[in-house]
């Protein structure tokens, strides 16, 4: 059974300006409950990996530098 | 995901679920006997895991001297539950209830007091009055934080426990967990292990189909119950849903706790009031349903008569603690709660004692019926316990097992039950082709959805059964390609554990009660002759989904026969006579 490649928008996004990922920081994807934020191999900046999440918010109010930006999913706005 | 590696800790105490009650559970143990080693499973990280995440707006539950006593509390929550309660386990909550508070204000967790400094104690019940604010309560999960730090409880973060370990006379041996990240394995030895891995909240489908956009953590998917009921534990009265009132979408509380004691309203359409009590109960939830079904739905929360401090104040409450992204909802939808109502929905169903009723069964001890194994919070069988009550009866959990580690050696356990489970958690890595955990969860909570949902129909739950077994069969394609999706895989087979005990349990009980959360359509009166009684569902002898009656043990506070039936008149009398 082959897979399909199946695009979703994402509902959490980092602004690479600010993030300071390059200098060890992990803080948003460490707090995220449900694991779905981690390091994009193509910019060394953190990006929302799984669309899975709770938009409860860890990750933008802990983030240092106001990276981060959680949107209400598309299938629930 | 190549050779895995196998690491084997040995402990005192195992707390699975560093929430909320777990988090307390580790640190009342530790207080207790500080010698003791403590480990703490995480599946996330404690820093920001549980329903606790962002904080909480306030306590729902405070029996607080001056507002409420322990025996009026026991006595609401015994009506509010159609009688079907352990009461010794509600009243040592309810003693517990009051140093709690007083133990969480002085390890900095902020609630609402008045100018002299008492505390500003509301009604949203039906009878008493035990809802205390908490307007800065974000800060909860960072004092429990520095509270772990100070007791030197050692934490795991990011390990997902998958099922624990039995001695060979029964008792709990510890438990095996995987990482979230690198696939490996971890066995903890321990005399005594504490589940608070919360609610069974990703067993139905949000209507938006959204799968994480659930009323509770995602992460809190039942791991708990399929563990207990593995090890052999009996779970209570399991066909007492969890149903809430949300905002429709969004799945967070409107919220009349909150709004209510400020003048806020559930209203119909016409925006009249049809219900006299907020409180969440299957009654006030069925009457909330019929509304929905009629032609007077949609349901709304109503403040637009609100004066404009009060809603300001609201909105800073509601806007900035639990669910914070609700104010970007609102915002998307163009609502503001001075000129539009809030459109309300009902959830999806799960199983939480938090809110309802059903649970591991758990004695006022917090003891399971397995030796050593202890449950509290959301997942063990206290009736609308709360957060309060995840820490209450957390702290009772620690304390107890402290005592129990002092005459238990470390129980031996058989390898080949490890070897047995590494099995099973890694076979879905070893494939290269098949089903994928998000279509395999999709299907199972839809089908929860379809059949499972109240009203329940008999002919309707078979179905589900079938359906849900070949969902079962389908366990041998389920195929993942890193251990995210691991942890994905393993929770589906949690969620459909937990689908197939939602429908053995609802089928046992014969009768009709509890509201919405059991309305049998094909028996629908209250029996209280044959099923005055607990449900209690376990593994038997032959591995297979079994029930049986559990008598209420007698009452510490007696209810006089006229008061039972308080929470069946909710609707407001206008309306009733329609
Ligand atoms: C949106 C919302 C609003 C609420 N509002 C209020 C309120 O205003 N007032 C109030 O009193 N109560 C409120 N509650 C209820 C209250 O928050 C809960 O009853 C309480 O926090 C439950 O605590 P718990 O320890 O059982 O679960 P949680 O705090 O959810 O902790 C469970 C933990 O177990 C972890 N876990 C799950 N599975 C595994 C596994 N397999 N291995 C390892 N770890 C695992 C999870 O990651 C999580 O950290 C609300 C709940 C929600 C969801
Ligand atoms: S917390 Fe902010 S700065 Fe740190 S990795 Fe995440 S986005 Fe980058
Ligand atoms: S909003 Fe919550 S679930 Fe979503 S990415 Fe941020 S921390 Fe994770």
């Amino acid at each position: 059974m082959p897979f399909a490649n199946h695009p979703t928008s994402v509902p959490v996004t980092v602004d690479d300006e600010k993030c300071i990922a390059e200098k060890g920081c992990r803080v948003c994807i460490d707090v995220c409950p449900l694991d779905v934020l981690a390091i994009n191999p193509a910019s060394g900046k953190a990006h929302m990996k799984y669309d899975e999440c709770w938009y409860c918010m860890p990750c933008e109010v802990d983030c240092p530098t106001g990276a981060v930006k959680v949107e209400i999913p598309y299938l629930l706005r | 995901m190549s050779e895995i590696k196998t690491e084997i800790v040995e402990a005192d105490i195992l707390v699975i679920g560093g929430g909320t009650g777990g988090p307390m559970a580790a640190i009342k143990a530790k207080e207790k006997n500080p010698s003791l080693k403590v480990v703490l499973m995480e599946k996330a990280n404690v820093k920001r895991s549980g329903a606790v995440s962002m904080g909480m707006d306030g306590l729902n539950n405070a029996v607080i001297p001056g507002y409420a006593t322990p025996e009026q509390y026991v006595k609401e929550i015994t009506v509010a539950n159609d009688g079907i309660v352990h009461q010794k386990a509600v009243m040592a909550y309810a003693t517990g209830s009051y140093p709690m508070i007083q133990y969480l204000d002085s390890i900095g967790v902020k609630f609402e007091k008045d100018g002299s400094g008492e505390y500003n104690v509301r009604k949203v019940h039906h009878m008493g009055t035990y809802v205390l604010p908490m307007p800065e309560g974000h800060h909860v999960k960072k004092a429990l934080y520095r509270q772990l730090r100070k007791h030197q409880v050692l934490v795991t973060n990011r390990y997902m426990a998958t099922r624990l370990l039995n001695a060979p006379d029964g008792r709990i041996a510890g438990a095996m967990g995987v990482n979230t990240r690198t696939g490996e394995f971890l066995v903890v030895r321990a005399k005594s292990v504490i589940l608070a891995c919360g609610a069974a909240g990703r067993l139905g489908l949000p209507a938006s189909g959204y799968l994480f956009g659930t009323y509770e953590n995602p992460a809190n998917c039942g791991d708990g119950y399929a563990m207990a009921y593995h090890a052999g534990a009996g779970l209570a009265n399991l066909e007492c849903y969890q149903i809430n009132p949300l905002i429709k979408d969004y799945n967070g509380p409107a919220c009349a706790y909150v709004t209510g004691p400020f003048g806020g309203y559930t209203a119909n359409n016409k925006g009249e009031r049809f219900i006299e009590c907020d409180y969440w109960s299957g009654q006030m939830m069925k009457e909330f349903y019929s509304e929905l079904q009629s032609g007077n739905g949609p349901v709304f929360l109503n403040m637009t008569h609100l004066a404009e401090e009060t809603i300001s104040e609201i909105e800073t409450i509601l806007h900035s603690n639990e669910r914070p992204s609700r104010g970007r909802f609102h915002e998307k939808r163009g609502t503001n709660y001075r000129d539009k109502m809030v459109e309300m929905h009902i959830s999806e169903i799960g199983f939480c004692s938090g809110h309802s009723a059903s649970g591991v069964w758990v004695d006022e001890n917090a003891r399971t019926t397995v030796a050593g194994l202890y449950a509290a919070g959301d997942m063990a069988s206290v009736p609308h316990n709360y957060m309060l009550g995840a820490f209450v009866n957390g702290g009772i959990a620690g304390q107890d097992a402290a005592d129990y580690c002092a005459s238990t050696d470390l129980p031996a356990y058989d390898e080949a039950d490890v070897a047995r489970e590494q099995e099973r958690v890694l076979a879905p890595t070893r494939r290269d082709d098949g089903l994928t955990p998000h279509e395999m969860e999709f299907k199972t909570r839809r089908l929860v959805n379809d059949y499972l949902q109240p009203p329940k129909v008999t002919a309707k739950y078979r179905i589900a059964q079938a359906r849900f077994a070949e969902i079962r069969e389908d366990l041998n394609a389920v195929c993942v390609k890193d251990p995210h999706e691991l942890m994905r895989a393993l929770e589906l087979q949690s969620i459909l554990d937990c689908a197939d005990m939602a429908a053995a349990a609802s089928l046992y009980r014969t009768e009709s009660r509890w509201g919405l959360y059991h309305w049998r359509v094909d028996h629908p009166a209250t029996d209280n002759e044959n099923w005055f009684c607990h449900t209690l569902l376990y593994k038997d002898e032959f591995g297979r989904m079994a029930n049986r009656k559990r008598a209420v043990d007698p009452y510490v506070v007696d209810i006089p026969e006229e008061e039972m039936g308080a929470y069946h008149q909710l609707r407001t009398p206008a309306l009733a006579a329609e």
